[in-house]
């Protein structure tokens, strides 16, 4: 199984996504924004960071690179894409997911552990957990605020779209406690919390971000 | 000696004008929509009020683009400028400012 991450100017968990898929038991391959070559991957992560120095809006110019185009027309056929954080950015701007994210409502920079409840645990990326689970993964950004028109806010959650819930407190202000969404199909993952950044005992608050990476393996094989 | 900052300086007054001759000045501002809440504007008006200025309502922070361009306007194409790249339209909303007229 082959799983690209892609490298934007400016991303900076890059080379932990790649680890965390390596973690996962999937080969991690690398992608550059600036070509047109998705190397025939399963699947395609983009990681966290500032690409672009969040210069317009965050995600904004990155959701306009040449491989963002190949990477919308494939993830429009099925490919499995997770956007975390500065991903998920580019995911909304990108227009595979709704929504937008905004200036956290305190303005400041929120890094901290933070407890998520799974509500969908049937998406591509989230099959290794149980609905109802809690889980603890670090949140980290300056611009996670998401947003979207309340009758928009009403048809995802009527549809289920909302694929991971903050608890125990809302770290930037986020619309109803919303941390990540999902396209109609749900193939294609964003959430601003890092399950990169808790794959492994030592370094994580625990390892409940490894689920996001076996999902998708376990996605693969039954498509 | 020729000095190179004074071109430079000459060439931007013009441009500030809108009068480099085929160019033209198209201005969009970028402002949240009114339903997006706005937590830079309000910290800006707390420090309004810290610094006395009591009679301040409400602050607004927005974006403003200029863009030269060649020749005339087409105002379709910078429209779906404005709407598609300047502006997230599920957050923002865009005023395009076009020139009263074009220097040929």
């Amino acid at each position: 199984m082959r799983i690209g991450v892609i490298t934007f100017p400016g991303s900076l968990d890059d080379v932990d996504a790649a680890r965390a898929v390596r973690l996962a038991g999937a080969e991690p391959v690398s992608l550059w924004h600036g070509d047109h070559d998705l190397k025939d991957v399963d699947a395609v992560v983009l990681p966290g960071g500032f690409s672009y120095g969040d210069y317009l809006r965050a995600g904004a110019i990155a959701a306009r690179s040449p491989l963002m185009q190949d990477v919308v027309a494939a993830a429009h056929g099925g490919l499995p894409v997770l956007g975390i954080c500065n991903g998920f950015q580019v995911l909304c701007e990108a227009g595979l997911l709704p929504g937008a994210l905004t200036r956290n409502s305190h303005l400041h920079f929120r890094n901290r552990d933070q407890g998520l409840l799974v509500e969908r645990a049937d998406t591509a990326w989230t099959t290794a957990f149980q609905q109802g689970q809690r889980i603890v993964v670090p949140v980290k950004n300056g611009e996670g605020r998401y947003v979207a028109a309340d009758a928009d806010l009403d048809r995802l959650e009527g549809e289920g779209r909302v694929v991971v819930r903050y608890v125990d407190g809302n770290p930037n202000g986020s619309s109803r406690d919303i941390a990540g969404v999902t396209s109609a199909d749900g193939r294609v993952v964003g959430l601003m919390p890092h399950p990169e950044h808790a794959v492994e005992d030592l370094t994580g608050p625990s390892t409940d971000g490894l689920g996001f990476f076996t999902s998708v393996l376990t996605a693969m094989v039954a498509a | 000696m020729h000095d190179r900052s004074a071109d430079r300086r000459g060439v931007s007054a013009l441009r500030r004008a809108g009068t480099l001759i085929g160019v033209s000045q198209v201005v969009v501002d970028v402002v949240l929509k009114p339903e997006i809440s706005d937590p830079q504007g309000q910290a800006v008006l707390g420090a309004l009020g810290r610094l006395g200025h009591t009679g301040v309502r409400s602050v607004r922070q927005g974006k403003h683009f200029v863009l030269e361009v060649d020749g005339k306007p087409d105002e379709a194409e910078l429209r779906q400028i404005a709407e598609t790249l300047l502006a997230n339209p599920v957050i923002e909303d865009v005023e395009l400012h076009l020139p009263a007229r074009t220097t040929d």
